[in-house]
């Protein structure tokens, strides 16, 4: 049997990408409700509640990149270079969030609020430029031949930036319900609440890529909306309604986990939902997975480390969260 | 931006992100091995200095170890945001190796570091040394690779070009190119001697303030011992690798002695100083000792190499600028034999902790190691243009089509960031060296809270210290 190796890469990337998504939302998601939660102790709380796992999440966007790279040269090139500020602008952003998550419990008393600026400054400008960036590839890239062929500020429309709101809530929800999971008291009572209006914007959010992607794209609509698709399909929007409708429901009586599995269900069909409309493109709307694809040679030496390592991290990372679980102390904190 | 065309600040762009980048794997490559030694020490002998030294360096080694993964998830995206037709001519060899490197690292990261940062006192004494060597280990396997991409840069073989890109023939011919067992060695070298060096300053600092203790002593010593007998070894490996790039770079090696041409059959000088000229083609104020070229390159009186004009202008590195960063590479190494050697004098009865100029001179070339790979890096990245993938791909085929302005912005904005960011980072790291190493309580329990009271797994929480005067909790 000839494994295509261009679609095992498919799904290593796919993965990979969900994973930092996973991991990665909700640390920026408690970034971006830091100016919500003015007291220190509040947000000594909220930062221990993701201090012992943060770090290893980040590693995940990098053997994205690399991993793009090894299976996907052409992917890669064009990708990165059509976004190229919004991509600078996210790296800088998540310099400022790393460093800042560290030295934020080292710092001063009188610099502290310095690395708490640095800290949501970081967080929001990574998760907006993420979704620019998201919404950028999803609205497709000018290319000609194998290069990228468009300008500095094609992402600088509509849809990009309504995606970069939409990735900011998408992450804020997250964060939101990480912290219902994690806190308890007054803290989890304030997220309790807010969490049911970031919901509905995140439903909002993918109701618009829903009608957006489809209406400027008719390949996109086919994919969708012809038989035996409309069918098969089908239980992407129904799973995504019972989802919102779970969220929702556990929200309304003393939450716990649900709702953070609940959003997690959401952004995982989200995300799913756009990997359906663009494939097979790696590139939307010209260079399918095979055209980007490099040899089978690279794609199989690189494939032998990343299987072998792979369920490792996995494992590792599975394990540091058990080790982790349970509520986090509003006095447990590092003083 | 100042007269410079897009392709001129995609290169300074990569130039700055990767040479700030450099600084901090540097340092934890050659600070995990020392730690190694540590702790090997202390299994063997049970002497309270390793520990306490031990435990002193560990935050150091945490928290560039923390600014190095921050720094280093830029360099992942830079290769395509800056050189787009690299990535998609050359990815199909470089990113399988990146991804290899990328996957040690986040292994080493995921396992052994957190035994090594936080396991003291949970795990057997035995398991901790060998996490310790693991990730010691794990940062020289990740070296391998970078170096095994770099080198395959500068030497590459074991490639076809089919379709206008690149396709792998030989995985094992394109991971040991010509020029990579050189550069491997060349650096993990350089790295331990810029460990050593900074070991050996923050020493010198404590004793010039007259903090003299048992550990302060020990650490002098074992990074004065370090100094002499690897500086010479480096020199030597220097001079290898000066050979091989005669060898497969020869306009790299006529640029680094600004030599231009040959004169009969006459000897090559070697140039001390001089300010080569690319447009008039000579090196103008020529100050040199004759013979010593070809003495070094040929291994004979008087052997000759290709001088710059033997090559297209269009082939040629700016010479100007390898002489000089050559010379200063250089220049640092003989110091630092001087000060290995000064130190093995000093140590007749006692005298290396107590002669202020000694000291001096030993805080003085803390960050000689530093600078002189950043020096070397220059040398040969400078060195190898116009070529990115040598005799292949021009570096002006292969960056990415931006415009000037979005480059310029994002040059500014990573400048501004990176100081800002990293100065305080390197601050952080300068106050906790100043404390000096502190006595380690071998019984002690760890601390409670998250972070600490379980399994933490970020590294710069191992610095378990407050950025203050005030000192630790």
């Amino acid at each position: 049997m000839h494994l295509d190796l261009t679609v095992v890469w498919t799904g290593v990337i796919f993965f990979a990408v969900f994973m930092y998504v996973l991991l990665d939302g909700f640390d920026l998601g408690i970034g971006m409700l830091f100016p919500f939660m003015p007291e220190r102790g509040d947000r000594d709380t909220m930062m221990n509640t993701v201090a012992p796992v943060w770090d290893g999440n980040e590693t995940w966007l990098v053997l994205g990149g690399t991993g793009l790279l090894a299976a996907f040269p052409v992917a890669y090139a064009i990708i990165l270079s059509a976004l190229y500020l919004p991509l600078c602008f996210m790296l800088v952003g998540l310099v400022f969030r790393g460093v800042a998550f560290e030295f934020r419990f080292k710092a001063k008393e009188g610099e502290r609020h310095l690395w708490d600026k640095a800290f949501i400054g970081g967080s929001v400008v990574a998760s907006f430029f993420q979704g620019v960036s998201l919404g950028a590839f999803l609205d497709g890239i000018a290319v000609s031949g194998r290069s990228f062929a468009g300008g500095p500020l094609d992402w600088l429309a509509p849809f990009p930036l309504l995606c970069g709101f939409g990735v900011m809530v998408a992450y804020t929800l997250l964060g939101v319900t990480w912290l219902i999971m994690k806190t308890e008291g007054e803290l989890q009572a304030r997220m309790v609440k807010v969490a049911r209006p970031f919901a509905l914007l995140l439903l909002a959010a993918i109701v618009i890529v829903s009608i957006w992607t489809p209406w400027r794209d008719p390949a996109v609509a086919a994919r969708w909306f012809t038989f035996p698709n409309i069918v098969l399909l089908a239980p992407v929007p129904i799973l995504v309604g019972v989802a919102i409708v779970l969220l929702l429901r556990t929200l309304a009586r003393e939450p716990h986990r649900g709702p953070f599995i609940a959003a997690l269900g959401l952004i995982f069909l989200g995300y799913s939902g756009m990997a359906i409309s663009i494939w097979p493109h790696i590139v939307p709307p010209a260079i399918s997975i095979w055209e980007a694809a490099s040899p089978r040679s690279s794609q199989g030496f690189a494939l032998v480390g990343t299987l072998a390592i792979l369920p490792v991290i996995l494992a590792y990372t599975g394990w540091s969260y058990w080790v982790f679980r349970g509520k986090v102390k509003a006095d447990a904190g590092y003083h | 931006m100042f007269g410079l065309s897009a392709l001129d600040l995609a290169r300074v762009q990569f130039a700055f992100t990767m040479s700030f980048h450099i600084l901090f794997p540097a340092i934890t490559i050659g600070m995990a091995s020392y730690l190694a030694v540590l702790e090997l020490c202390w299994l063997r002998t049970k002497r309270q200095v390793y520990v306490d030294l031990y435990h002193y360096w560990l935050k150091v080694f945490a928290v560039t170890f923390g600014m190095g993964v921050v720094s280093g998830i830029v360099m992942a995206y830079q290769i395509g945001t800056n050189w787009g037709y690299l990535s998609e001519f050359a990815g199909s060899i470089l990113g399988p190796i990146l991804s290899y490197e990328v996957l040690t690292a986040f292994f080493l990261e995921a396992g052994f570091l957190g035994v090594m940062l936080f396991g003291w006192n949970r795990v057997g004494p035995g398991l901790h040394f060998a996490a310790t060597c693991a990730v010691a280990v794990g940062t020289l396997i990740s070296s391998t690779w970078i170096l095994a991409a770099n080198s395959w840069m500068q030497t590459p073989q074991g490639f076809a070009i089919e379709g206008g890109r690149m396709v792998p023939q030989d995985w094992l011919a394109i991971i040991f190119n010509p020029s990579f067992p050189y550069r491997l060695v060349h650096m993990v070298i350089a790295a331990y001697l810029t460990t050593a060096l900074i070991v050996g300053a923050s020493a010198a600092w404590q004793l010039l303030r007259k903090r003299d203790n048992p550990a302060v002593r020990k650490m002098l010593s074992m990074a004065m011992w370090m100094i002499l007998l690897v500086a010479p070894i480096q020199a030597v490996v220097g001079d290898f690798h000066g050979l091989n790039t005669l060898k497969h770079q020869p306009a790299k090696l006529a640029a680094m002695e600004g030599h231009w041409q040959n004169e009969g059959d006459r000897a090559v000088p070697l140039l001390l100083f001089g300010v080569p000229d690319m447009e008039e083609e000579r090196t103008k104020y020529a100050v040199g000792i004759p013979h010593l070229g070809s003495l070094i390159l040929t291994h004979s009186w008087d052997g000759q190499f290709k001088g710059l004009k033997e090559f297209p202008r269009a082939d040629r590195p700016n010479s100007l600028i390898v002489f000089w960063s050559f010379r200063l590479m250089v220049g640092l190494g003989l110091l630092m034999i001087l000060l290995g050697a000064w130190s093995l004098w000093l140590r007749r009865g006692g005298r290396i902790f107590d002669k202020p100029w000694f000291l001096r001179f030993a805080l003085w070339m803390g960050p000689a190691g530093l600078v002189a790979i950043l020096a070397g890096w220059v040398t040969t990245e400078v060195g190898r243009q116009p070529w990115v993938v040598y005799g292949v791909l021009r570096t002006a085929d292969a960056v990415s089509p931006h415009g000037a302005a979005p480059l310029a912005l994002t040059l500014m904005i990573f400048i501004v960031s990176y100081f800002f960011v990293f100065g305080a980072g390197t601050l952080f790291v300068l106050r906790m060296i100043r404390k000096g190493p502190q006595h380690f309580a071998l019984q002690s329990q760890p601390e409670g809270g998250p972070g600490e009271g379980r399994t933490p797994m970020r590294p710069i929480s191992a610095a378990n210290v407050r950025n203050d005067d005030e000192g630790g909790r």
